[in-house]
């Protein structure tokens, strides 16, 4: 079995976004990007399905610009076994890449597609989901725990009231939550054997999809801040203000 | 212009933010319809049927909906869509599970977490972990959104006289099924709708000493949350995970303990109306944000508190 897994360089967890003055955006020249954690959780579960003999190959994808294949290195040195990088100067909508996505996976032949639940860039926590929705195959989100038998795989879902645990029938997409695994570090040897690794290129005006936006943004601006409060000097001092000044008990 | 709203429920009522999102449909337009899809759950129908600003609910009965599968649910709704200029669901993990897969099936592009309706057409919402707001202009001949629900105040529950239509179903797709569900028990209020909230983090240290936070939110008849950190280790169950990929809350009181503050954390509570921190650290982000902020170690200033309200 194939496993695709599709990835996306993001600005890292750890910056604080400025939003740009012109409100066209937020600023991403010289800030730091990393694999979205969400997308490492997903490599991660991948590779050990292969370690536990259940799947032959993982394939990492990525749709994006220049950089994006530095992205996919990094999938490829935890372990993946190649990549594929579809290429793109567009800022592209989640329903755009569930199209390429769905393309990239009948092609390889793949039985299952592990995404991340969310980018935390856009945090639009919809990609999976409609590339399940395009290719007609059952989703298993917010995935917590994966197991993969022959023809099915049983997904326990983080869900608004606890667990769910589904029966998904293969193939399938499935999104990964943050307590799905812990993802290992890449070794300093796993990073040379990545280099020699294949990432297949496609520019992805060769696919002759329909990637147009259906968005336009208007602008990107500060939300409101929080006016700085005060510091209490002890519980009396604070179920006072409580109390008196915020009347909120 | 008729707006359709995904109502969440669980057979026997509608879970609250579906109130919440039926404001904000009644921000874009005022044919505002519901689709309850459940099983044996005329009950949630005539719920629905009478909330204020409910015009009509469509009733769609099938054992295929006595879980949500995403599945059966998209595919419903992708059926329902004739004559609506919008699609709107909570962004609950119910909204985020379903309404993509809907839009999909659609070709439409959905708009996620919603806070604020400027037009028929244009839209706010977070990203970056709500370190930015964007809006955007959908060019869509439907429009799907989920609705952040701490941003909208519930509709009224009475008011309403909508009419109950039952409609065709789509029935199972057959490609997933319900196996087990292992749900929180609490007598505790909602996360979501909860008037105080009090979030233990990583400092209680394990999951007895959270009993500490437990006994402050029982004075106070409040809802327990906490940090990812909180979650992980294992104090306390997923569901109770506050931030930017966890529950969204905005209370009256937000109290967060021995929780230092990331921005993953503070994207799911900077809307609370007066927040608390109480952090031995003085450095602690939090204070950042904090209305009342107490210096202390949470081991004693916890119980003490407790004790005097
Ligand atoms: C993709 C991604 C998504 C995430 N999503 C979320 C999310 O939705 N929600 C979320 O919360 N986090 C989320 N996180 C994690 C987030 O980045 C932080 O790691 C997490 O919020 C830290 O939890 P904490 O504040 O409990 O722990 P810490 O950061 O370890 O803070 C513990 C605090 O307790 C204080 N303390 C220690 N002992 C005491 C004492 N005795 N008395 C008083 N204070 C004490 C310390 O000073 C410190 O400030 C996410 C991270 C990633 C990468
Ligand atoms: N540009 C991209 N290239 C490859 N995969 C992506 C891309 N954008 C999103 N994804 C996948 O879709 C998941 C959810 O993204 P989103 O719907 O944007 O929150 C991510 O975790 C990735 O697995």
């Amino acid at each position: 079995m194939k496993i695709i897994v599709p990835v996306k360089r993001v600005v890292d967890f750890n910056v604080k976004v400025r939003v740009k003055t012109d409100q066209t955006g937020v600023e991403t020249a010289n800030v730091k990007m990393s694999l979205n954690p969400f997308c490492e959780i997903a490599v991660e579960e991948a590779l050990r399905l292969k370690e536990a003999g259940k799947a032959e190959e993982v394939i990492v994808v990525s749709i994006g610009g220049d950089k994006t294949d530095e992205t996919i290195r990094q999938g490829l040195a935890m372990g993946a076994d190649r990549g594929i990088f579809v290429k793109t100067d567009e800022k592209l909508e989640p329903l755009a890449i569930a199209k390429i996505l769905k393309h990239v996976t009948e092609t390889e032949g793949a039985q299952l597609v592990m995404t991340g639940k969310q980018t935390i860039d856009g945090d639009n926590n919809q990609t999976g989901q409609m590339l399940a929705a395009l290719l007609g195959w059952p989703q298993g989100t917010f995935a917590s725990k994966v197991e993969l038998g022959s023809d099915s795989v049983n997904v326990t879902r983080e869900v608004d009231g606890g667990l769910e645990t589904l029966e998904l029938k293969l193939p399938a997409v499935v999104t990964t939550d943050l307590r799905l695994n812990e993802p290992r570090y890449a070794s300093l040897p796993n990073i040379m054997k990545a280099k020699k690794k294949t990432i297949d290129v496609i520019e992805l005006a060769s696919l002759g999809l329909d990637t147009a936006a259906k968005l336009s943004i208007v602008k990107v601006s500060e939300p409101p801040k929080r006016a700085g409060g005060i510091k209490v000097a002890n519980v009396d001092e604070l179920i006072d203000k409580l109390r008196n000044e915020a009347k909120v008990i | 212009m008729s707006i359709l709203v995904i109502a969440e429920h669980n057979q026997k009522e509608l879970a609250p933010p579906t109130l919440n999102t039926i404001t904000a449909a009644t921000k874009i337009g005022d044919d505002v319809h519901v689709l309850v899809a459940g099983s044996g759950c005329d009950a949630v129908a005539a719920q629905a049927s009478k909330i204020n600003g409910v015009a009509k609910v469509l009733h769609a009965d099938d054992a295929a909906y006595t879980h949500t599968l995403a599945e059966n649910f998209a595919s419903l709704i992708a059926a329902n869509t004739d004559g609506y200029s919008h699609v709107l669901a909570p962004a609950s993990f119910f909204g985020k599970n379903v309404l993509p897969r809907a839009a999909a099936l659609k070709d439409a592009q959905q708009i996620s977490d919603v806070t604020d309706i400027e037009s028929a057409d244009t839209f706010v919402h977070p990203i970056y972990a709500g370190n930015a707001l964007e809006t955007v202009k959908s060019n869509q001949a439907i429009h799907f959104l989920t609705i952040r629900p701490t941003a909208f105040d519930a509709a009224a529950a009475e008011g309403g006289s909508g009419t109950v239509e039952k409609i065709s179903t789509t029935g199972d797709s057959g490609l997933s099924k319900f196996v087990k569900e292992e749900l929180t028990v609490s007598e505790r209020p909602e996360l979501g709708t909860a008037k105080v909230v009090i979030s233990g983090g990583r400092a209680l240290g394990s999951a007895e000493n959270f009993s500490i936070i437990d006994a402050l939110a029982d004075k106070l008849g409040a809802a327990v949350g906490a940090s990812r950190a909180a979650v992980d280790a294992g104090y306390v169950p997923n569901d109770y995970q506050v931030g930017q990929t966890g529950k969204v809350v905005a209370p009256d009181l937000y109290i967060a303990i021995g929780i230092s503050g990331a921005i993953q954390h503070l994207a799911g509570m900077k809307d609370s109306k007066v927040i608390v921190a109480i952090n031995k650290d003085e450095e602690a982000p939090i204070f950042q944000i904090a209305d009342y902020g107490l210096v202390a170690d949470l081991f004693n200033v916890v119980p003490e508190l407790t004790a005097k309200l």
